[in-house]
């Protein structure tokens, strides 16, 4: 008994001392709050930790790079596992945390519904760069809500694109058979919409295969895909449903050629160590997989080097990698515009950020200079337009890494995207007798 | 010592029937609601509401719903989720296509389709038994999960199959902040308890009883097998299906099926087993187990790492809450295989003989 009083009282005492000395160090200096809603369990985990990983390797990057004008980014992970209710605890649980949260990222479409209710009471901006709801695209109505880069509609349609070049033309894809494998959830369907409207524009034949979560049984899906013999399957998975669906097809004996993802789709994490993954080809929102820019080597240098790498050294720069690091680079660029308006050198407030965000206006040049050059293109973004562009490009997995399957930049049309965007987000709207913005809002 | 009920006679039948009998139930019951309504809302701050206390409140519901078929009744039901789903689905669908409907009838209609869907899969009940009916209600589980995936009239045509409901009124009422939110809950909450207090206490309670204590010996003794058990599914299915519709619309705001799978399920299996099976406190021990814990957990491990010096990783965390909280509900299985309930009656037992134990 004594012996375990002594230990306690031990343990308690070097308590008392480590926490005394590790609090005053940051005290005086100006912070930015970044919360990350990560999801490092789970099924979905190997698309989730290198995201993740990313997101940390880049704020660790600002940082060394001198902050964002002298501010220090800091940042706290919430682990959500990729479900709704304990996205919704971590939101709760971190939205006050260090002087507030600029914004949220939720790395989930599903977490990005439930958000988009909570968040505008808040006040605080919701990032969804490539993913989250597609009709939020239109600030009009969704002001607090930015799906920058692209949303699943613009990924679909791209993908889309990229088929129809593969056939030839948009024109050539009259008569085609087209099978959409879909992830059973928020995210996955998201695409039906904008491909049901292209079937219906250009004449192919569109079937859905729904893969209910989390994706790994399969085999009944495969089954109708050989009976059917599509010309293309369109994939859609996430997490494990995307190396199940991959084995699955080698098992069936479909071309991989023939498949095409979408960027949930399409990380290393996805065909590395799957025997015939070969062929596989993916349409990625930007960013690709990008182990030979200028940011990755920044971040081997600056973080990596000095021994303070987030996960493994030889997973910076694959494709989901590059998507966390560039979702922080839009988070912190935002907080950069806010601060052109509201103070340099400042810390700015989720409302002052969210103005950082819909004034957005990253250019080529802008980019090549923090490093991504040949990473992504262009983004900028305005009252009514909260995606900004949505440019991608296809990869082919060659069996050791992804390769580009041409140099071209697909962008999603945005006279197909536009009118669904425009009557989802009015039906939203009058759902929740929300007015749409007035011009005069937009000036503010 | 202190629970004793010497001295306290009871000159009238009312005063012997009532829900506790001893005075210092009572007075500690009264006193702890009264806490939860006043005290509470001033003692709390907004993340403890959002992210804990609802949560709890609502699954306590719940759980009093699944308690009174599972512990009462003796139906072992793995389709809770799945009367959630429905609860959840048809107060959303009653509030979207009727104009100007309440959202108090709304709620209450989720319970009442959820009551005739659980009436529904009770039938197997009326047949088979134990295991067997417990796979027989998965299948209300997976019915629940593909219909409202896949058919689209349920969701108002939503395009991703998410629905949301913002805005919540009722009467002249808008329930805005956290702190009205958690009085709205604890309302339902405290009425559905006391009802189903006194349901378990009255006739039906004791049918239900005695079906889940050996069916034949009841129906030899004249109660019928096929009112008593579908009546409990219906019970059970009601408060279940506004739980449901109080988790949609209150707590997620914007949910998809997955909300309610076949985890929900499990978890409110859980709260029952591990709170206490037959016992309408036990739901509340529950779940605040099952809710609170894995919570506390993740937020205290980082912290005990600190202390320490050592930096955990939010996955190392993840998992280490899981193992933890495996570790307990084995460990309270083997302590108290009767669940929290028993403890707590223990408790009082011991309470009442202190400090003169023999």
């Amino acid at each position: 008994m004594r012996v375990r009083n002594a230990l306690l009282a031990a343990v308690v005492m070097t308590a008392g001392f480590s926490s005394s000395l590790t609090t005053p160090v940051f005290a005086q200096e100006q912070e930015q709050f970044f919360p990350l809603l990560v999801f490092r369990t789970g099924p979905y985990a190997p698309s989730g930790v290198p995201w993740a990983n990313g997101f940390v390797d880049y704020y660790k990057l600002v940082n060394a790079r001198g902050g964002i004008n002298g501010v220090k980014a800091v940042w706290e992970e919430c682990e959500t596992s990729y479900a709704t209710d304990r996205g919704v605890e971590c939101y709760e649980r971190l939205k006050g945390k260090n002087g507030g949260a600029t914004l949220f990222q939720t790395m989930s479409t599903g977490i990005t519904f439930a958000l988009t209710e909570k968040a505008p009471g808040d006040k605080i901006p919701i990032l969804t760069p490539g993913y989250g709801r597609s009709d939020s695209a239109d600030g009009g109505v969704f002001e607090w809500n930015f799906p920058l880069t692209g949303t699943h509609a613009a990924s679909a349609d791209t993908q889309l694109q990229y088929v129809a070049s593969l056939v030839g033309g948009l024109d050539k894809l009259q008569g085609k058979k087209i099978t959409l494998l879909y992830h059973d959830s928020p995210y996955g369907k998201e695409a039906i919409p904008i491909l049901q409207k292209r079937a219906e524009m250009h004449g192919f034949d569109l079937s859905m295969i729904p893969v209910t979560h989390p994706g790994v049984e399969q085999k009944s899906a495969w089954l109708q895909i050989r009976q059917n013999r599509p010309d293309f399957v369109l994939l859609w998975g996430w997490g494990v449903m995307n190396s199940t669906a991959l084995k699955e097809a080698q098992a069936t004996g479909f071309p991989r050629d023939k498949i095409v993802g979408v960027w949930p789709s399409g990380s290393e994490s996805d065909v590395k160590g799957i025997s015939g993954a070969e062929g596989y080809s993916a349409v990625l929102l930007q960013p690709g997989s990008g182990p030979d820019s200028q940011v990755v080597k920044d971040i081997l240098e600056l973080v990596h080097a000095k021994g303070e790498g987030t996960g493994p050294k030889e997973e910076v720069g694959e494709a989901v990698y590059m998507r966390g690091v560039v979702n922080a680079m839009l988070s912190v660029e935002g907080v950069r515009a806010a601060q052109e308006k509201f103070g340099v050198g400042k810390t700015v407030t989720g409302e002052q950020a969210r103005w950082g965000y819909e004034h957005l206006d990253l250019t080529q040049e802008k980019l090549d200079a923090l490093g991504f050059h040949d990473v992504m293109r262009e983004v900028k973004t305005s009252c009514a337009d909260h995606m900004g562009s949505s440019w991608a490009r296809a990869y082919v997995w060659d069996g050791t890494r992804w390769k580009l399957a041409s140099d071209t930049w697909f962008q999603a049309d945005m006279s197909i995207l536009d009118p669904l965007v425009k009557t989802s987000a009015d039906a939203y709207a009058a759902e929740k007798k929300l007015e749409r913005r007035r011009a005069d809002d937009c000036q503010s | 010592m202190f629970y004793r009920e010497n001295g306290q006679l009871k000159t009238s039948y009312q005063a012997d029937q009532q829900i506790f009998p001893i005075a210092q139930d009572r007075w500690a019951i009264i006193g702890l609601v009264l806490f939860a309504i006043v005290a509470v809302p001033l003692l709390a701050n907004e993340y403890t509401f959002s992210a804990i206390l609802i949560p709890f409140l609502i699954l306590s519901l719940a759980a009093l719903g699944v308690n009174i078929l599972v512990g009462y009744c003796g139906q072992i039901s793995m389709g809770s989720g799945a009367f959630m789903a429905v609860g959840a689905y048809a107060a959303y669908n009653t509030l979207v296509r009727i104009d100007g409907m309440p959202l108090l009838l709304a709620l209450l209609s989720g319970g009442f389709f959820a009551t005739v869907v659980g009436m529904f899969f009770g039938i197997p009940s009326l047949r088979v038994k134990g295991l067997y009916l417990a796979v027989a209600t998965l299948a209300a589980q997976f019915l629940s999960d593909w219909a409202f995936l896949r058919v689209p009239w349920f969701t108002n045509n939503s395009t991703s199959g998410s629905v949301m409901v913002s805005e919540l009124q009722m009467f002249s009422w808008r329930i805005d902040t956290a702190v009205e939110k958690y009085l709205f809950c604890l309302g339902f909450l405290i009425v559905f308890a006391v009802l189903a207090k006194n349901l378990v206490r009255s006739a039906i309670g004791r049918e239900w009883m005695a079906v889940r204590d050996m069916d034949v010996a009841a129906a030899v003794i004249g109660i019928r097998i096929t009112y008593a058990k579908l009546s409990a599914f219906a019970v059970s299915s009601f408060i279940i299906g506004v739980a449901g519709a109080l988790w949609g619309f209150v707590h997620l705001g914007a949910w998809e099926p997955a909300a309610f799978g076949l985890d929900r399920s499990f978890q409110l299996l859980f709260i029952v087993i591990i709170g206490g099976m037959g016992s309408i406190m036990g739901s509340f021990f529950g779940a605040a187990f099952i809710v609170i814990l894995p919570i506390v957990l993740s937020q205290t491990l980082p912290a005990l790492g600190n202390l320490v010096g050592f930096e955990v990783s939010t996955a190392a965390i993840s998992h280490a809450e899981f193992m933890i909280f495996g570790a307990l509900i084995v460990w309270f299985l083997i302590v108290e295989p009767h669940g929290l309930a028993k403890l707590w009656s223990t408790g009082k037992q011991k309470l009442r003989l202190w400090p003169f134990p023999h």
